[in-house]
């Protein structure tokens, strides 16, 4: 395609801010977006382009700042007002209904309404539906509950709704990143048609491929600050990946090479209904194993299976080579199993809790004499592990949620720290945070290898994963299709591993 | 806590924590506080209104009236702490009292009897829980339908009859005097079981698991807590506390009739939710809930000196439980407003 | 298609259960009493069901957003009493402007619930706890703890249920507008519609533009509408307004929710299976008496069968995801 010249924009973000209690999720961003170009939103986890797509999206309001339309100051008071000014987003978490219809996913907030008769008309959106899927190429029926679907599927519904909207302005908070590599294609195929038909996109992604394959347009955030923007095709990965993570590349893994001991876990067949089948891999003292794969892949059950969240329909697991059963995260912590779960917010912390005792609340039981704590020694845990992890805070007291999400997760690992684990699983240990706590997380798990601490490291991140791992696993649809050493690692092999392209080579 | 004071400090830090006036703003947001003062507040007033209100003799008795809910609502801090709740613990009673009449009637002596009501209490407690807990239904579901299920057994067997024989020994229990004091029994018996689960609470790894479970029942799983373990031992518990509650009250009024007890789960999660403890769970003391106990019911006992018709008092109590909602909500909002605003204040 | 098929079946199970249910109910019964299945009782026991019915559809609206209404009860003797009160006071008054001033009045009380709940911030159980103490407390203190009976209330007032039109009692035609308006309501409107997305996925409700507090507004005020109309049906129909009236009925609205397959965790639901778990209900107790049972055991069956219904949901709920995931991957 030919480069355009420059049209009107028809949405410009001007020195917009976001505060929110102990955070500023964004700091004088600009940006600015015109018909027929896909413009890529690039930033790391944490850079705040979540908030930016909220406020664009009428569900946050900006501290200040201001969004032009077609050149007319706007603002929008809830998600109906950005929804009726052309804007539509898929967003990166669930936002369906699982108890509802495909076809009402689809119409949530829009339902059509006969024109005579002023009800909901349940035809025309059927049909309509039907069409939608069509055109997606999309073989599954308007009328099935969403709580039937698989995740690509959900997925490529979320996009048939924000295509039944008729935006101007299609937002995708990383739409790929749960699909095989022929839905990616099909989604490309939309895009491109979105694209002709004069719509304008934001393409949400950090994965430098779809970028360069999909994308007129670029901006750059970090930190909640805008960086910089620039035309693609002008542009190479290097210079984009230093305006999003402010330095090179290389520098940012901090890999020592460690001798590998005795395998401490060695995992065979492992299975679980409807998840994942036929798991096998083993892990040595002072190895960094890392999973990859797409959303949705097994990754995170797998791991949930090895801490005794879930049980295992087959297989069996050893532990310096006997077999032993885990039934729940307990025996899984006698056993010297730390789990570092993804979703931080939920699962790995309590908001509500101080930074004490959220650190001791793994080992209660052992700073407990007779069920009765002993605040002292819970002190002395919490700060030893804490210090270790160089937690920054008013003090040990505050509860985990006036921490940034950076620091909250150095409680998280300072908690399973203080357990002395032998093997530490660290799912998506750096989703949402920023670059600095990220840095420290990566030194920190480094440290702790050579130290002999076995590792698996699961990350969406495909950069992590090749300069942190020693080894890399990658898993799609629940079987593992690769197993690659880090050195001979190559982008494209393990991608295709993880899509699905590679199965029968394996 | 000396990690007030620690060195480490950061971006978590807005304001000053350590100055007075801060220090006043978290004391008197406090609920606990409020609810002291108020407590005094109403102690003040009644006094000045009428002479009978002060007499120590009069305040001793009038505990009579609210010692078995307040009783009820010590296990339902743990059950409510946790994100749970039990609206059946009122027909527990009318069970466990009807299980105690029968056994009367048919000559069972007095320990017999409280080993009859103390064990229905807590199979009844466990019957809540193990639907709950072992079957994943939402409390509030279960616990109405053995709503229903429990004092229908005591309905069914009894119709529009009554139990009224019991031993003569069995009286104490709800009327009786510690010793030649004039401090009742009942209540001297409650602040020992509030000690207890104080203690427990505040003090133990049980309580540090329920503030846990409370706030995130997955990330509490993740840090190995049987989460399931501890809220069906609570409910054992609330059915334990019931049947404590049960004998205290039918040896009080003696006789065990179907309607025994009507509407005390909603006085006691009244309490309990007034008491500071968030219906959302995760948050609440024991002390917070024990002067709520003594404020409804001194107010209750106020408010009948005066001849202020009951009517007023359920409509009292109504107005309080929401609230004790709302008033923390609104605080809540003006703390965030606040932390906002300084913010600003700072990086502009 | 096929995952269709057996969808759909899902779907239906539960009404095409529980009308087999009721078929069976009915036909266990009228063995032992042959009378049981004569037109006029059952058109006793469709009457006397309606009530609930009405305050169900109310109830099922606030369940559908996860929360619950426990005030119902008390609104229903709240307007139920002030119906009467103005009647007995001004028994010229037309019935039918007292029947609209008892509905205004159920109406505004459920304003007050939805405003609490919405605007405040308090979760529903709290809230309609404390406004069932309140509302109920108002009872008394507008009556004075006095009764409304039969001879100080008007004929016309008395006539607003027993009336007679095209065969049926006006109260079972109230019955019948009010399920075909739910019907509408929950199937071909928006706010209907929203109403099941809260319930689902409250986020993802407000990404897509529906106002929560709206809606949450608008069920506990419908909620209060029914119960209004149902307060003032109930008060004629048994030709007595006393302060005690429909205590503890809003857990036989809940009952017939949970029997008509409504998740009390919000989110599905549909108005015919309420509709028919309140006539499950409403036959159960009028069978009692007929197969000798004293009409004490209905608290007891109640609580049981109310048991046994949410365990069957349970364990089918268990059962269908282990045959989804069994189907997803293998």
């Amino acid at each position: 395609m030919e480069p355009m010249k420059p049209k009107e924009p028809i949405l410009e973000i001007r020195g917009v801010n976001k505060f929110f209690p102990g955070i500023k999720a964004l700091d004088g961003v600009h940006l600015t977006i015109r018909a027929g170009e896909v413009h890529a939103l690039i930033g790391e986890n944490g850079a705040g382009k979540s908030t930016l797509v909220k406020i664009l999206t009428g569900v946050y309001f900006p501290t200040s700042g201001e969004i032009l339309l077609d050149g007319e100051p706007t603002e929008f008071k809830d998600a109906l007002d950005a929804q009726s000014a052309g804007i539509a987003a898929i967003h990166q978490e669930a936002s369906m209904f699982p108890d509802l219809s495909v076809t009402e996913n689809i119409f949530m907030g829009h339902h059509l309404i006969h024109p005579v008769t002023k009800r909901i008309d349940w035809k025309s959106m059927k049909r309509h539906t039907r069409e939608l899927l069509k055109r997606m190429e999309l073989d599954i029926s308007g009328d099935t509950l969403v709580k039937n679907l698989g995740v690509a599927q959900r997925h490529m519904v979320e996009i048939a709704k924000a295509l039944s909207l008729d935006a101007r302005v299609v937002i995708m908070d990383e739409p790929t990143s749960a699909l095989t590599l022929r839905e990616v294609e099909d989604l490309y195929k939309i895009v491109r048609q979105l694209k002709r038909e004069g719509k304008a996109i934001i393409f949400i992604s950090h994965k430098f491929d779809e970028i360069f394959e999909i994308c007129d347009y670029y901006t750059v955030l970090r930190d909640g600050k805008y960086i910089g923007e620039g035309r693609v095709a002008d542009s190479s990965v290097d210079t984009i990946i230093r305006m999003m993570v402010g330095r090179s590349l290389d520098q940012m893994f901090p890999k020592s090479d460690s001798l590998f001991g005795e395998v401490v876990l060695s995992v065979h067949h492992l299975s679980q209904t409807g998840f994942f089948r036929d798991v096998s891999f083993a892990l040595r003292k002072g190895e960094i194993l890392g999973f990859f794969g797409l959303i949705g892949a097994g990754r995170s059950e797998v791991m949930r299976t090895i801490f005794g969240i879930d049980r295992a329909s087959h297989g069996y697991i050893e532990l310096k080579g006997n077999k032993v059963s885990i039934t729940n995260p307990r025996s899984a912590m006698k056993h010297g199993i730390a789990f570092v779960p993804e979703d931080r917010q939920n699962q790995g912390i309590i908001l509500q809790m101080s930074i004490t005792r959220n650190i001791t609340l793994p080992q209660i039981h052992d700073i407990a004499k007779a069920s009765v704590l002993n605040s002292s020694l819970e002190n002395r845990i919490a700060r030893e592990a804490g210090e270790q992890m160089e937690i920054k805070a008013a003090g040990y007291h505050v509860d985990a949620d006036t921490l940034s999400g950076g620091n909250q997760q150095k409680v998280v690992l300072a908690k399973w720290l203080a357990t002395h684990p032998e093997i530490l699983i660290l799912d998506e240990p750096t989703k949402g945070i920023d670059v600095a706590t990220k840095a420290a997380v990566h030194e920190f798990v480094s440290s702790m290898a050579s130290r002999g601490l076995a590792v698996i490291l699961v990350s969406s991140e495909l950069p992590e994963v090749m300069g942190m791992s020693d080894r890399i696993i990658v898993m799609h649809e629940g079987r593992i299709t690769a197993q690659i050493e880090a050195k001979d690692g190559d982008t494209d092999e393990i991608m295709k591993a993880a899509t699905g392209h590679e199965e029968e080579a394996v | 806590m000396t990690s007030a004071k620690s060195p480490l400090m950061g971006s978590g830090r807005l304001i000053d924590e350590n100055s007075f006036k801060e220090r006043m703003i978290v004391l008197f947001t406090k609920w606990e506080t409020l609810l002291a003062l108020l407590f005094v507040l109403e102690i003040v007033v009644f006094s000045n209104i009428t002479p009978y209100f002060l007499d120590y003799f009069n305040l001793m008795n009038a505990s009579f009236t609210f010692m078995e809910k307040a009783v009820m609502a010590l296990p339902m801090i743990f059950v409510i702490m946790s994100g749970d709740i039990d609206i059946s613990i009122a027909s527990i009673i009318a069970l466990v009292s009807f299980a105690m009449g029968y056994a009367a009637e048919s000559g069972v002596d007095t320990a017999g009897l409280i080993l009859i009501g103390l064990s229905v209490g807590t199979l009844a407690g466990m019957f809540n829980g193990f639907f709950i807990t072992k079957l994943g239904m939402p409390a509030i579901a279960v616990t109405l339908a053995t709503q229903s299920l429990f004092r229908g057994i005591s309905q069914a067997v009894l119709e529009d009859h009554a139990y009224t024989t019991y031993p003569e020994s069995f009286a104490f229990f709800g009327q009786g005097y510690v010793g030649d004091s004039l401090i009742p029994f009942e209540l001297v018996l409650f602040l020992a079981l509030a000690v207890i689960m104080g203690f427990i609470l505040h003090k133990t790894t049980y309580g540090r698991q329920l503030y846990a479970i409370g706030n995130s029942k997955s990330a509490a799983r993740f840090a190995g807590i049987y989460v399931d373990r501890v809220r069906f031992i609570n409910f054992t518990l609330n059915g334990l506390f019931c049947g404590i509650a049960a004998i205290l009250l039918t040896s009080r009024i003696g006789s065990t009739r179907p309607n025994i007890a009507l509407n005390w789960d909603i006085e006691t999660i009244t309490l309990v939710v007034l008491g500071g403890v968030s219906i959302m769970g995760g948050r609440g003391t024991v002390p917070g809930v024990t002067v709520a106990i003594f404020l409804l019911g001194y107010l209750k006992f106020g408010m009948g000196l005066l001849n202020i018709s009951a009517k007023i008092m359920i409509i009292t109590t109504g107005v309080l439980l929401i609230i004790a909602v709302l008033l923390p909500n609104f605080l809540d909002l003006i703390k965030a407003k606040r932390k906002l605003r300084l913010q600003q204040v700072r990086q502009n | 298609m096929r995952q269709f098929t057996i969808l759909r079946a899902a779907i239906a199970r539960r009404e095409i259960s529980l009308i087999i249910l009721i078929g069976t109910l009915l036909a266990l019964v009228t063995m032992r009493a042959p009378m049981f299945l004569s037109t006029d009782n059952i058109q006793r026991i469709v009457n006397d069901t309606v009530i609930l019915i009405m305050v169900s559809l109310g109830q099922l609206l606030v369940i559908l957003t996860g929360g619950i209404d426990l005030s119902v009860g008390s609104i229903i003797a709240f307007s139920g009493m002030s119906a009467s009160l103005i009647n007995q006071a001004q028994p010229a008054i037309p019935a039918a402007l007292i029947l609209l001033v008892g509905v205004l009045v159920g109406t505004a009380l459920g304003m007050v619930n939805g405003a609490i709940v919405a605007f405040g911030k308090v979760p529903p159980i709290i809230t309609t706890l404390g406004t069932m103490s309140i509302f109920r407390g108002f009872t008394f203190v507008i009556s004075k703890g006095q009764w409304v009976t039969a001879h100080e209330m008007s004929q016309s007032y008395m006539n607003l249920p027993h009336g007679d039109f095209l065969g049926l009692t006006n109260l079972i035609w109230w019955g019948v507008l009010v399920s075909i308006v739910m019907i509408y309501f929950s199937t071909y409107t928006r706010s209907g519609r929203e109403v099941y997305a809260i319930g689902g996925n409250a986020t993802a409700a407000r990404f897509v533009g529906v106002s929560e507090r709206k809606i949450k507004f608008m069920i506990f005020t419908v909620s209060g509408f029914l119960s209004g109309l149902a307060g003032v049906m109930w008060t004629a129909r048994y030709a007595a307004a006393v302060n005690e009236t429909a205590t503890g009925f809003e857990l036989q609205t809940v009952a017939a929710c949970v029997i008509g397959g409504v998740s009390i965790a919000g989110g599905s639901g549909t108005v015919a299976g309420v509709i028919l778990g309140g006539l499950f209900i409403g036959i159960i107790n009028n069978a009692l008496p007929v197969i000798n049972l004293s009409p004490f055991y209905q608290m007891f069956i109640q609580g049981f069968i109310v048991l046994l219904a949410m365990l069957i949901n349970t364990l089918a709920d268990r059962r269908q995801e282990k045959m989804l995931l069994g189907r997803r991957r293998s």
